[in-house]
């Protein structure tokens, strides 16, 4: 293993818009173990951003702690990062959202980090619909102090140690659709083809958006009876469907015409072109969403792709009326009511 | 009976029961009296309840302006059965107790060296009322009116705040000038007035107004420029956030767009409400939490974070009776050794202890300079009894000149000229190394925020040696604080006593009065009033010149003193204790008491000391 990351670059690597080849969206070498689905997802994330051609220095990436919140330092290197505490990256990125609303907010976050420590945390963005992409890099287990089980891990599922545990797992798409999340999506990081358009139609989300993503431990969890290993995993999803994301100012050339097939416009002018699997789910309908999810389960599947949106909802800044300017742009001259206000007010205390 | 006249000097309790609408009538009180020109400080003794429970309002008139908080009740207002018989007994030989009288006092009730008043107000509010929310809420006002005879209360004065109190709701002004008037009536008809206790018009009080210190340091942030507060409701700070929010509803709205240049979030915990702030302040906009000791405890992790990453965040702390949940109405300076060193591992915090509501409108907005040029928190520890009663204040003021400091933010230019950005550089060897906002420059100026160990480039790095070059760096921005905080007042222009009184925040009234109570005796003290920790070179040398210097504090642990042990070394012996823990406000009378018996008696040969 090397742990020099090599500068080298071939000169036709192709570009995106902004002229960026992908290597202005990586970032430093990862220190995860060989094999983690964590440094797939951090590879679709540089994918969907080049292909986007967001400028990197607009992104800011948040996490918490935990294996999963190491992975921000693996991508996107010129977008400011902030690895904060244990379950606490969504107050953080609330507040760094409010402080100005043009950067896109890309979180990163754990089972262990959103499900158990973070679950208040977890819960309350998402009533708040907190205009940013929180990606779970989902495991069902404790990494970093050597694979004990996590709040998802499924009841029954074994750990390598061979113990089974004994406690229902938390369905956060479920508990995210129920919450009011206004974007649901659920994958595994070894289908990179369906990552990939969710996180470019998670980003172009105008609200708060979830993906769930199986990223299964190859120390801890890749186990004979555990239900988050590869083997497993590869074996029980079941996708609602293909989802394909159009870029804005991209030229429509086909209709669709049949009812399986849905093009679904963005605010931000790109387009979704979503080809339903499912007869009986349909993704701007919560109750079939969670309808599907829960037969899923019933089934012992893992159903991916898109499973709920709501693209009309009205994010943090829209429900609070705050300005366009960003608040971090605003100066003495907006702030501060100045000393004859002050005078007005001493006189409302006499 | 005393014949002693007391004029513009004395105390009103009110009794009242919690939920009855009695504290917006004794506020007028106290404000009539504030608008006579006479130095007035009230108290409101209330219970961690919304109805039913007992709940007491001190008034202090003072003439000669003292603002603290005195023992011995003049004139007793009880209009709670429930806590009469304990009441009664809290009254100063010689003085007055008013009572409903529609029901007999019971024989015990008697005490032979006060004067009663009876009033029949529920008979007066049941003959004159029919709705029985009038009925007690018209009560109160039934009292203020009686007192203002008893006391000289110059009627025009009620009747104005009557008309500003109900501003928009004018057909309320006349009923509740009629029950002031039932009062009046009452008084004069049945009894000698005014009292031998009484106040008379002054002009004592120039340009002074009067609020709490919550509504002052909310005002604050809105003058220094804060944008993002999140907070959790918690007693005694909840008020300092509304506060804001009142005045950035005035004054932050765009008149065209109507879209506000602020926003506030209720968090769903202490915790959020910190990491909001924080994460608001790290991408480059001012930002508070307030909270009281219960979320200052929370709030610890993320402390140790915002410290380590060097994030400027401001939290106020209105402090309260701990610990757990404690006494959560009543006041306490005991978060001091807490907000020193929050969160685990090597933390050292910066905070300004305001005494005044002036000082809470100012201090608030020096802690978002001093956040953004030290890049770390400043908290500012209030107490409830500043933040939630009202104080007689110098007028807030501001400098049409003033700046916000903002602190080394690097710009896309600065950052076109760099070879490489260190973000925890000590470029200019004062500690203070320099940031950059997130989204300045596509290629430059972004790195990696982290509450892990770092290197001056923010990389990871558990290296030993890089590990204890930030930790020392950390230390010598601290020392840097020691010049940029607001520097200790003292009394004095050169030391001329053995002994000296060191205080600070509520407790620098009760110590004033205490200072010139024992200059009439005789017994004279040097002082000095801390107002920010770390501690600066005055308060080293102000301790270092004297042989006892005596510290007054409202907690048991006597936790200022063991900062000041702690931070400057000085010999625990020569620092007494004065503390008063009670949950009550201290009092001169206890600052004399304890000091007496602790002071050597050498220090009382010279002069002709008199106990108190």
């Amino acid at each position: 293993m090397t742990y020099i990351k090599s500068k080298f670059a071939h000169p036709n690597l192709p570009k995106n818009k902004l002229g960026y080849t992908r290597k202005e969206y990586e970032g430093s070498l990862t220190t995860l173990c060989a094999g983690c689905g964590h440094d797939s997802i951090g590879a679709a994330i540089v994918e969907a951003c080049w292909e986007m051609s967001i400028e990197p220095h607009k992104v800011a990436k948040l996490s918490g702690i935990g294996c999963s919140s190491k992975t921000p330092a693996y991508f996107l290197n010129n977008s400011h990062g902030f690895n904060s505490v244990h379950g606490r990256m969504p107050s953080v990125a609330t507040g760094a959202n409010l402080a100005n609303k043009d950067l896109i907010y890309l979180g990163v976050s754990g089972d262990g980090d959103s499900a158990s420590i973070g679950m208040g945390q977890f819960v309350h963005v998402i009533r708040r619909n907190l205009n940013m992409t929180y990606i779970v890099m989902n495991n069902g287990c404790y990494g970093l102090t050597k694979g004990q089980d996590s709040a998802t891990a499924d009841a029954g599922s074994k750990s390598k140690a061979g113990s089974v545990n004994m406690f229902e797992g938390i369905d956060l798409c479920g508990l995210a659709i129920e919450l009011g999340a206004t974007f649901v999506a659920q994958s595994f990081s070894g289908d990179k083809h369906q990552l990939v358009p969710l996180i470019q139609a998670a980003i172009s989300h105008p609200g708060f958006a979830l993906i769930n993503v199986l990223s299964p431990c190859v120390t801890f969890n890749n186990n004979v009876g555990s239900t988050k290993s590869y083997d497993y995993v590869r074996e029980h999803v079941e996708a609602t469907g293909t989802l394909d994301y159009v870029p804005p100012m991209t030229e429509i050339t086909t209709t669709y015409t049949d009812d399986e097939t849905k093009m679904v416009e963005m605010h931000d002018g790109s387009w979704l072109r979503l080809h339903k699997l499912s007869q009986t789910w349909n993704p701007d309908d919560k109750i079939s969403a969670i309808n599907a999810l829960q037969h899923s389960h019933v089934k012992n599947e893992i159903l991916t792709g898109l499973l709920y949106m709501n693209n009309e909802s009205k994010e943090l800044h829209s429900l609070l009326n705050t300005t366009d300017i960003p608040l971090n742009k605003l100066n003495e001259s907006v702030l501060c009511p100045g000393v004859e206000i002050l005078e007005k007010i001493n006189s409302e205390f006499r | 009976m005393s014949l002693n006249i007391k004029v513009n000097d004395f105390v009103v309790r009110f009794a009242n029961v919690n939920g009855t609408g009695s504290a917006s009538a004794n506020h007028m009180f106290a404000k009539s009296i504030f608008r006579m020109g006479i130095p007035v400080t009230p108290k409101n003794i209330f219970p961690s309840n919304i109805q039913g429970l007992p709940t007491w309002y001190d008034v202090r008139i003072s003439e000669k302006g003292y603002l603290g908080r005195k023992e011995g009740v003049d004139l007793m207002v009880c209009m709670n059965p429930q806590s009469m018989q304990k009441d009664i007994a809290t009254v100063s030989a010689g003085g007055y107790f008013l009572y409903d009288s529609t029901k007999v006092l019971h024989s015990d009730y008697i005490r032979k060296d006060i004067t009663y008043i009876g009033i029949p107000i529920t008979d007066i509010c049941n003959k004159e009322y029919s709705d029985p929310r009038q009925r007690q809420l018209f009560k109160n006002i039934i009292y203020v009116g009686a007192l203002s005879t008893l006391l000289d209360i110059e009627f025009g004065v009620l009747e104005a705040l009557v008309s500003e109190q109900f501003k928009g709701k004018e057909k309320l002004i006349a009923p509740n000038i009629n029950a002031l008037q039932l009062g009046v009536k009452y008084v004069q008809e049945h009894y000698s007035y005014p009292l031998n206790i009484r106040v008379e018009r002054r002009d004592l009080l120039k340009d002074k107004i009067l609020l709490n210190g919550n509504k002052a340091a909310g005002i604050g942030a809105v003058y220094g420029g804060a944008t993002v507060a999140s907070w959790y409701p918690i007693t005694p700070s909840t008020s300092l956030v509304e506060g804001y929010e009142k005045y950035a509803e005035k004054y932050r709205v765009d008149k065209e767009t109507g879209k506000k240049n602020f926003a506030i979030v209720q968090a769903e915990d202490e915790l959020a409400a910190l990491g909001m702030a924080i994460g608001a302040n790290w991408n480059g906009a001012r930002s508070f939490t307030a909270t009281s000791g219960p979320g200052l405890s929370l709030m610890n992790e993320f402390l140790g974070l915002a410290y380590f990453s060097e994030i400027p965040v401001v939290l106020v702390d209105v402090q309260r009776s701990g610990p757990s949940t404690g006494m959560p109405t009543r006041t306490q300076q005991s978060d001091l050794l807490m907000a020193a060193y929050a969160s685990h591992g090597d933390t050292k915090h910066v905070f300004l202890i305001p005494s005044t509501p002036a000082e809470c409108f100012e201090m608030m907005a020096d802690t978002f300079d001093l956040a953004e040029e030290l890049q770390t928190p400043v908290m500012l520890l209030t107490d409830l009894d500043l933040g939630m009663n009202d104080h007689i204040s110098e007028p807030l003021k501001w400098n049409p000149e003033r700046q916000y400091k903002r602190g080394k933010v690097l710009t896309a230019e600065q950052l076109d000229k760099l070879d490489r950005f260190g973000r925890y550089l000590d470029s200019d060897n004062d500690g203070i190394p320099y940031r950059t906002i997130p989204g300045t420059h596509p290629s430059k100026g972004s790195f990696f925020t982290r509450g892990s160990s770092h290197d001056e480039y923010a990389v990871y790095s558990e290296d030993s040696p890089t590990y204890v070059r930030i930790m020392d760096r950390l230390l010598k921005k601290f020392e840097t604080a020691k010049s940029l905080v607001p520097k200790p007042h003292l009394y004095q222009k050169e030391n001329k006593n053995k002994s000296g009184l060191l205080f600070f925040g509520t407790t620098t009234q009760s110590a004033e009065e205490a200072m010139d109570l024992f200059k009439e005796q005789g017994i004279e003290f040097d002082a000095i009033q801390i107002k920010a920790f770390p501690f600066n070179e005055t308060v080293a040398e102000f301790i270092e010149a004297h042989e006892t210097v005596f510290v007054i504090e409202q907690n048991r642990d006597a936790q200022m003193r063991t900062l000041l042990v702690n931070e400057l070394e000085v010999d625990p012996k020569k620092l007494k204790k004065v503390l008063n823990f009670d949950g009550t406000p201290i009092t001169a009378d206890f600052i004399m008491n304890q000091i007496l018996t602790q002071l050597p008696k050498s220090y009382l040969k010279n002069k002709e000391a008199v106990a108190v």
